[in-house]
């Protein structure tokens, strides 16, 4: 237990001396926040204390100055604390959004800086809730902090302390009731924290099956599964309010609990209060004070336990951030040379290993060797899972090769800048993505200095020129939620027009041309061939006639290349390279 | 925006959802829900008679110390004020288990009920609405609602019961002093309500912002692959922060008025509090109360924290109205969810078993048969029993979902049992909405679509789907064991059931390969298999489910050629005598088709089969030949 606590105190110092960077420039902020709030509590204690003073001197005194000097100053102190509140909150504003503003942005550009590898181990999905819902939380959590995390303590401080300089056999009082509170806090949150990670836990179970049960109403409809899915759902819901209940039902005693406390604290203060003000060692001044500490005191106790809650529950969020934090981008730079510029665009790979999940026995590609010369055209052909896209994502270093070496232009890709060698190297990929802008604006992600004639002859070598035009705003239509929907063929074409405007040595099309009809897939070919000399060309396809004219064929299967060759050769002499050409044949 | 403005604040809109909530409460339960008021009352009445008993004390204490009174009277005073307390504890704690009881048992109702209405809507509502949208009925608004029902509603009963009790205390103990708090708390009402309103309206903006900045978020780490290869990483980075700038300023706004309300609050009670004294002071000091010295003090020191408790609930309601706002907005989208209309189902005519003799009489019978048979009831009191065959028949049927934009016109076209027929064209052609017809997930006039030759819209919708199977191109596969999954197509089917339709479906072989079998357990839509494996397991589906009828919409269109054969041989053996209709994107998966229909503008353009088709040289052969693109 020990251990297990110490070990995740040295985590939550590195996790705390991290986040604790990105309060930047709002450094004033967070410090002055705390202070206000320091200001506000003190006058806050203090005026009960002038209350008495009034009770005591004025009253009982008959003094009326007594009573308006008194009373003028706890005003006085009032104002003076409203205003430091208001501050504070001022403050904590400015410091808790800054803090947020600061952390998204670290977030996300270190997410920018993530390599595919990096993308891949926390899933795109995981890392948007990173950065929009756990930001939202720690936020949360950090104005909490400066704010009442600070007011909490140093009212119980200072209250307590007043209560013991004005009498410490009453004061007594607090001190038996303190313990009683905190054990009581604690076994409460003890017994009842594990029940509601448990909760929560059936609780994302239902979200899950909820969800694929709307993604997938057609085949529930279509099935007739209706009923089914309902009485399952209503077993899980059933389960749920047990665990609900049990769970809520310890949190249930917190109130009347800390009622009991309260109330039993008050008739102490009454008992023993009312037999010193009989013995006259309190006055009723005094007497009343004791009545307002005791609820500031036992307030700021439960305010603790309030933090102590919400930091558990948003402690998952603080880790999550901090573990996108921690990664480390694992392709960089450091042994570039910033002046290398490639040459031209051969590639080869020499004795390459590779595998996703790192060093270990499931390797995709082992000791892969091919060369390919500047300017030729290559075709990929192989089923699903035979490592195509992988061999050629390592071209432009979206993965690092375990072992062995990916040489382009006849260096080792790591010699270069990764900015400098995917700029050299362009790629349609499998999953084409647009984002929602204008036609134009996307293109303009292959060369964002391209002029707009650069524009439309890429978009013309990628046949999209004439269907972008017939559209009513041309280049300008906005695409995605807000504007037009372009079809599955249309999308692949202004991908390729993008990866064409970057004007590249090398460029690859992984499988992005399988929506487009064969005339024009041809078409494209063609005008690539015709119009960008000199460049190399790798194609990825299932069809066997986007490959036919390459100037050599890869035949893959199951990580390894089977076959190079010319169409007519592989014909001849390879088994699968047979089957699918067969296979498509029957159809022209 | 303007939205989201205009729905601040409608009182009557707000008490119709909230008596509608009630109603959810008064339904079961009503006992519970009284005691939860008789138990908020007993909680209340204590804290306020303590109050009230707490001057007995003090006056008993000081007169005590004078010698007027006897010790006696303190202890009996300190006794009552015990019990009225713990009268006080034992209510909370019975108020906190009973509302518990209600709001959970509450949460789950709506949660079945959400569900349940969700499995009868009609699949026009799941093509309007994203399933976030959906899924946070499910999670955002009955948290809301269950924060009001568990929170809200009983702090506010809690809050109001106080206030009227305090001020009645404040009243008995000192008419004139109550006045000056009713000033002073008027006052600090007026602050709140003007301050919150404000707030309210930069939170909105900061709500924006925020969905903004999430949407940026979302769109662009979904691309970061693509952010990747085009370098962009600097222009998305230098996007990103001007948007997160401009989320940070409204944030600022919208959370310094949020938290500057408590401070203000709480300070404006500590400045009643000492007004309040200095009043009663004075008031004692002048003797204005009427009574003497002693009874002034007492009076003071059980009014004094009186005043400020009356202003918690107060600021507690203000508060509260809020976040009454937010449920109530929750529970209305629920409640209208709840009011959509759902699937509507007139049909009468059902599947049975059947048996059929040589001349081709059809007997019901009540044992499991391997012939199905309608169940036709007649207005004349008849009932006839028709053969289940497979016979799709469609007479110039015209359909529009929105009732502007015609997606299919004129369409007729008739399947033999047995038939395989085709349905080819461009993406929006009306190829999948002509499906959509067969299983009545939209419904046509009368009479335009028979199915063995009865009027489709007479057919139970239950019963004309368990009649078709549907294998198309997005798997959906759930949770659970491949076993689980492929049952799911016939749920009594047994063990050797599902081995033999995985076996037809040609998928036998790769489950086994998979690390246990037919028990290994599939998550996140089968993403631990591959995209031609998920296809095996949704024909083995169908298989199972043995129906006479298959649609197979698009079903090899995302596998590469050789993984398609693999599922055309399993496809193969599944269409064997029954009646198919196959829309596919590779024109090589329809060639062997009985019938292929080229649809283009939700009109059949051309129809035949394959070769005379060619010979035509039309549009079917332009597109075979690939001169066309097919999108």
């Amino acid at each position: 237990m020990s251990t297990y606590s110490e070990q995740t105190s040295n985590i939550k110092e590195n996790m705390i001396s991290k986040l604790l960077k990105n309060i930047g420039k709002y450094r004033k902020e967070t410090i002055l926040a705390p202070i206000t709030v320091i200001v506000e509590v003190l006058l806050e204690v203090s005026i009960p204390l002038m209350v008495s003073y009034i009770m005591d001197i004025g009253i009982k005194g008959r003094d009326t100055n007594a009573i308006f000097k008194y009373g003028g100053i706890a005003i006085a102190m009032a104002v003076v604390s409203l205003a430091a509140g208001a501050l504070s909150a001022i403050f904590a504003s400015r410091a808790s959004t800054g803090f947020a503003y600061n952390l998204r942005k670290s977030l996300f550009s270190k997410v920018q800086d993530f390599s595919f590898k990096n993308i891949d181990k926390f899933s795109t999905g995981s890392l948007i809730t990173r950065v929009t819902t756990d930001v939202s939380n720690v936020q949360m959590a950090f104005m909490m902090i400066i704010r009442v995390a600070v007011r909490a303590p140093i009212m119980f401080i200072t209250a307590l302390s007043v209560s013991l300089s004005t009498d410490a056999e009453m004061t007594l009082i607090f001190v038996c009731a303190i313990p009683i509170v905190v054990i009581g806090v604690a076994v409460l949150g003890k017994i009842a924290l594990p029940l509601f990670e448990k909760l929560f836990e059936m609780f994302d179970k239902m979200n899950l099956r909820t969800q694929e049960n709307l993604t997938a109403i057609r085949t529930v409809k279509t099935f007739v599964r209706e009923n089914h899915e309902t009485e399952e759902f209503r077993k899980t819901s059933a389960k749920i309010l047990d665990a609900h209940k049990k769970a809520e039902k310890i949190f249930v005693m917190a109130m009347p609990l800390m009622q009991f406390i309260m109330y039993g604290v008050l008739i102490a203060i009454m008992y023993f209060g009312g037999s010193k003000i009989i013995s006259n060692e309190l006055t009723e001044g005094q007497f009343m004070t004791f009545m307002q500490y005791m609820a500031m005191i036992l307030m700021s106790l439960m305010l603790m336990a309030m933090i102590l809650v919400n930091m558990i529950m948003s402690r998952a969020s603080f880790r999550r951030i901090v573990e996108v934090l921690n990664e480390n981008p694992d392709i960089s730079d450091k042994n570039a040379d910033k002046t290398l510029i490639m040459e031209d665009g051969s590639v080869e790979f020499v004795d390459v290993t590779f595998g996703y999940a790192g060093e270990d026995a499931n390797n995709v590609i082992e000791h892969m060797n091919f060369k390919i010369e500047s300017g030729e055209t290559i075709g990929i052909i192989g089923g699903t899972g035979s490592a195509k896209t992988t061999v050629v994502q390592l071209i432009p270093r979206l993965y690092d090769a375990i072992s062995g070496t990916v040489k382009t232009g006849g260096r080792d890709v790591k010699e270069y800048t990764i900015k400098h060698l995917r700029s050299a190297i362009a790629m349609a990929p499998q999953k084409n993505l647009l984002f929602s802008t204008t036609i134009k604006e996307n293109i303009l992600w292959g060369n964002p200095n391209a002029t707009d004639e650069e524009v439309e002859t890429a978009a013309r070598n990628a046949a999209a020129h004439d269907f972008i035009m017939s559209f009513p705003d041309g280049y300008n239509t906005e695409l995605g939620q807000a504007g037009v929907n372009v079809s599955g063929g249309q999308k692949q074409r202004l991908c390729i027009a993008r990866a064409l405007l970057k004007n590249p040595k090398i460029i690859i099309f992984d499988d992005s041309t399988s929506a487009v009809d064969t005339a024009t897939d041809a078409q494209i070919r063609r005008s690539i061939k015709e119009n960008l000399e000199g460049l190399t060309v790798i194609i990825i396809a299932q069809r066997i006639a986007s490959v036919m004219d390459a100037d050599k064929i890869f035949v893959m299967s199951d990580g390894a290349i089977e076959a190079i060759g010319k169409h007519e050769e592989l014909l001849k002499t390879n088994t699968i390279y047979q089957d699918v050409y067969y296979s498509q044949q029957q159809e022209a | 925006m303007e939205k989201a403005m205009n729905k601040k604040f409608d009182p009557k809109k707000i008490s119709v959802i909230l008596r509608r909530l009630l109603g959810y409460v008064m339904r079961e339960y009503k006992l519970q829900a009284c005691l939860v008021i008789l138990a908020i009352l007993g909680s209340v009445t204590a804290n306020v008679a303590g109050t009230y008993i707490i001057k007995d004390v003090s006056k008993s204490m000081l007169g005590i110390r004078d010698g007027s009174e006897v010790m006696s009277t303190l202890l009996v005073n300190i006794a009552i004020l015990m019990s009225v307390y713990f009268a006080g504890v034992c209510s909370t704690f019975l108020n906190g288990r009973l509302t518990l009881n209600i709001s959970t048992g509450i949460m789950r109702k709506v949660r079945d009920d959400l569900f349940e209405h969700m499995q009868l809507l009609n699949v026009q509502y799941f093509a309007e609405h994203v399933n976030g949208e959906t899924m946070s009925l499910y999670t955002n608004d009955t948290e809301v609602l269950r924060e009001l029902l568990s929170m809200g509603l009983p702090q506010i009963i809690n809050s109001v019961l106080m206030v009227i009790g305090v001020f009645a205390v404040m009243m008995v103990l000192s008419p004139l002093l109550t006045t000056f708090v009713i000033v002073i708390l008027v006052v600090m009402m007026l602050t709140v309500t003007k301050m919150s309103k404000k707030g309210r309206k930069y939170f909105i903006a900061q709500q924006e912002k925020l969905s903004k900045v999430n949407g940026y978020v979302e769109e662009y780490i979904e691309g970061q692959k693509i952010v990747k290869i085009f370098c962009h990483e600097k222009r998305v980075k230098t996007d990103f922060n001007n948007i997160n700038e401009s989320l940070r300023q409204a944030a600022v706004a919208a959370h310094t008025y949020a938290n500057v309300i408590m401070p203000v609050m709480n300070n404006l009670s500590f400045v009643s509090y000492v007004l309040i004294a200095i009043a009663g002071g004075l008031l004692v000091y002048f003797d204005l109360l009427g009574v003497d010295m002693k009874d002034g003090i007492a009076i003071m020191i059980a009014f004094v924290p009186a005043a400020r408790q009356f202003s918690m609930p107060l600021s507690q309601v203000a508060q509260q109205f809020n976040a009454i706002l937010g449920a109530t907005a929750g529970a209305e989208r629920i409640f209208n969810f709840l009011d959509l209309p759902v699937e509507k189902d007139n049909g009468y005519v059902t599947l049975v078993n059947a048996e059929i003799d040589e001349d081709g009489n059809v007997t019901p019978t009540k044992e499991h048969t391997d012939k199905w048979a309608w169940k036709h009831p007649h207005k004349d009191g008849t009932t006839t029993f028709v053969e289940l065959k497979g016979e799709v028949c469609f007479e110039d049927v015209t359909f529009s979902y929105d009732g502007v934009k015609t997606v299919l016109n004129n369409v007729s076209l008739f399947a033999k049992p047995g038939q395989k027929v085709a349905l080819v064209g461009s993406t929006g052609a009306g190829k999948t909405t002509i499906t959509n017809l067969i299983n009545r997930f939209y419904d046509v006039p009368d009479g335009k679509i028979r199915y063995d030759g009865i009027n489709i819209n007479k057919i139970k919708k239950a019963d004309l789907r368990r009649s078709l199977g549907m294998v198309l191109q997005d798997t959906h596969l759930f949770t659970g064991t491949v076993r689980e999954n492929i049952r799911y197509g016939r749920l009594d089917a047994t063990d050797e059931d599902v081995y033999a339709a995985a076996t037809l479906a040609n998928a036998d072989s790769f489950i086994a390969h998979l690390p246990n079998g037919y028990d290994t357990v599939l998550t996140g839509d089968g993403s631990n298999l591959s995209q031609g494996q998920r296809q095996l397991i949704n024909i083995a589906r169908a298989a199972v489910a043995d129906p006479p009828v298959l649609v197979l919409d698009e079903a090899t269109s995302s596998v590469d050629t050789r993984t398609e054969k693999i599922i055309e041989r399993g496809m193969n053996k599944l269409m064997q005598g029954r009646t198919v209709f196959i829309i596919a994107h590779r024109l090589s998966t329809i060639r062997n088709a009985d019938v292929i229909l080229v649809i283009e503008n939700g009109e059949i353009i051309e129809r035949g089969n394959h070769d005379t088709l060619l010979k035509e040289r039309g549009r079917y052969y332009n597109l075979y030949t690939g001169m066309l693109e097919l999108s």
